[in-house]
């Protein structure tokens, strides 16, 4: 985006940063409960301890690498220069972060945000490839996403990188707005998640010979909706550092950013719930949850700079547009995605994107971003949100996929089919998560 | 299919962003975009396809 960081940052600034990034990892917790609670007993042990691996070799790969990659305002970067633009396209720091002292700087503070950031998404795909990935294939899996796809994709986005200087080099708005992660954090770990789902292929039982979807619901709906208001609190903390950092919004702007965030989950919440109402004759738990998820993934974009009303409309959208991917990708496309992940991350990201081209912004937020900004014009903003569209599907999918597949030949991620009846946990781990309640038959004829 | 679906996407965000780069005019900065857009989505929906033949197959 064309409103650059701030270089120094006051300290109550400073101090905002520190809190609203120590509330990240209650999201990480909130994703992990969602990602286990809808998957069924046989392997919630693993769904955790997958959570704690790749969160783990995301935060290590980050800091040894990704930052690298990436970069920030004010460091360097691999540029070229092509019709009389420069196009920053890679971050061209050293590794281990050796660039940054971690002391208070705004890079030190992207820094710190983005090793848990890249964590967050990482984790997206476990819920979608639950039950049936190998511990050690998805933790080589987010290696490569920390070390390569989340880092070049973020450059371009928060690293001074080509979209965001859309609107300073080609006119086109204030070039590509989103400063929560909509786009670097969802829909990435979202197009992840479905090239990985694609890979893997569908859950044994989950299809019947003629190609019909069996339900495997989830095995405890209250971790889920738990899990829900744990990711609330850490969704504010992650876009508010987001708009203190990568959109330049004053301390005072937080509050704006925390209504957006909550606004648009109550949306996604209450249309979830109301679609599946009218539907189904009754709210569904999962997909109303699914629903404040979409709202939360897809308020990140612009929560820094839209109105409340328009977060809320953000929300609802997000909210029926779960509901009905989340049964069409079943059916039709015939994705086993037990999480909803990519209908919640992947879709619900890049409509919280695209919201933030035609949506209303709030009153006297753009001066507040940055007074010298040029008269913005509907359509260049709309069309820098859309070349930030093209390019997660044209780059980070085919890339993503190309990766996931290349890493198969090496390390093969699948369990085998025949193992999966009983369970990841017994299969990886050696034990169940629910030792007391699990059926042990040789006792039983023992009697 | 698969392969050609996957060469498709990535060329159709060449298109989008030789469209922002090279062109001037807004209106038809727009239309090259679409256009971009809609190589994408034919190479996804050849991906989508070959997934489904592939699950077919398996059956």
């Amino acid at each position: 985006m064309s409103t650059q960081a701030p270089q120094g940052l006051f300290a109550v600034s400073q101090a905002l940063c520190t809190l609203f990034i120590l509330l990240l990892p209650f999201a990480l917790a909130g994703l992990a409960l969602i990602n286990t609670g809808l998957a069924r007993s046989r392997s919630a042990a693993h769904s955790m301890m997958s959570t704690l691996c790749v969160v783990g070799v995301a935060a290590v790969v980050y800091y040894a690498v990704g930052f690298s990659l990436e970069g920030f305002a004010g460091l360097s970067s691999h540029t070229f220069t092509f019709h009389n633009r420069d196009w920053s396209w890679l971050g061209a720091g050293r590794w281990f972060m050796r660039d940054v002292p971690l002391e208070g700087s705004p890079a030190s503070f992207a820094a710190l945000l983005q090793m848990m950031c890249v964590g967050m998404a990482a984790m997206i795909p476990l819920g979608a490839a639950a039950e049936r990935w190998r511990l050690g294939a998805c933790c080589v899996s987010t290696a490569l996403f920390a070390g390569l796809t989340y880092p070049i994709f973020a450059h371009w986005v928060w690293g001074t990188g080509w979209l965001s200087r859309l609107g300073m080099n080609f006119g086109l708005g204030l070039g590509f707005l989103d400063s929560g992660g909509s786009s670097t954090i969802q829909a990435v770990g979202g197009l992840t998640a479905l090239s990985l789902v694609w890979l893997l292929g569908p859950r044994r039982g989950k299809f019947n010979l003629e190609g019909m979807p069996a339900a495997l619901p989830g095995h405890n709906t209250v971790l889920v909706l738990f899990g829900c208001l744990l990711a609330l609190v850490g969704w504010m903390g992650l876009n508010c550092a987001g708009a203190i950092l990568f959109a330049g919004a004053q301390p005072g702007r937080t509050v704006l950013v925390a209504a957006n965030t909550l606004l648009s989950a109550a949306g996604g919440v209450l249309a979830a719930a109301a679609v599946t109402r009218y539907r189904f004759g009754r709210p569904d738990a999962s997909l109303s949850a699914n629903g404040w998820l979409c709202g939360l993934a897809a308020s990140s974009a612009g929560c820094a700079f839209l109105a409340p009303a328009s977060a809320m409309i953000t929300g609802l959208v997000a909210g029926a547009l779960v509901t009905l991917t989340v049964a069409w990708m079943e059916s039709r496309l015939g994705l086993d995605d037990p999480a909803g992940a990519v209908s919640v991350h992947a879709i619900g990201g890049i409509w919280g994107i695209l919201a933030v081209g035609f949506l209303p912004f709030a009153p006297g937020v753009l001066g507040g971003l940055n007074a010298a900004a040029p008269a913005i014009g509907p359509r260049g903003q709309f069309l820098s949100q859309v070349v930030g569209v093209a390019t997660l599907l044209g780059f980070v999918l085919p890339f993503t996929y190309l990766l996931n597949w290349l890493l198969n030949f090496v390390v093969p991620q699948r369990i085998p089919p025949e193992e999966e009846r009983q369970g990841a946990d017994l299969y990886e781990l050696g034990a169940g998560a629910y030792p007391e309640f699990m059926t042990h038959t040789d006792e039983f004829t023992q009697w | 299919m698969k392969l050609t679906g996957l060469l498709m996407m990535p060329a159709g965000w060449i298109i989008v962003v030789a469209a922002v780069a090279l062109l001037r005019l807004l209106s038809a900065q727009e239309l090259f975009v679409a256009a971009g857009c809609g190589v994408e989505i034919l190479g996804l929906v050849l991906i989508v396809r070959s997934h489904l033949a592939e699950k077919g197959g398996s059956e």
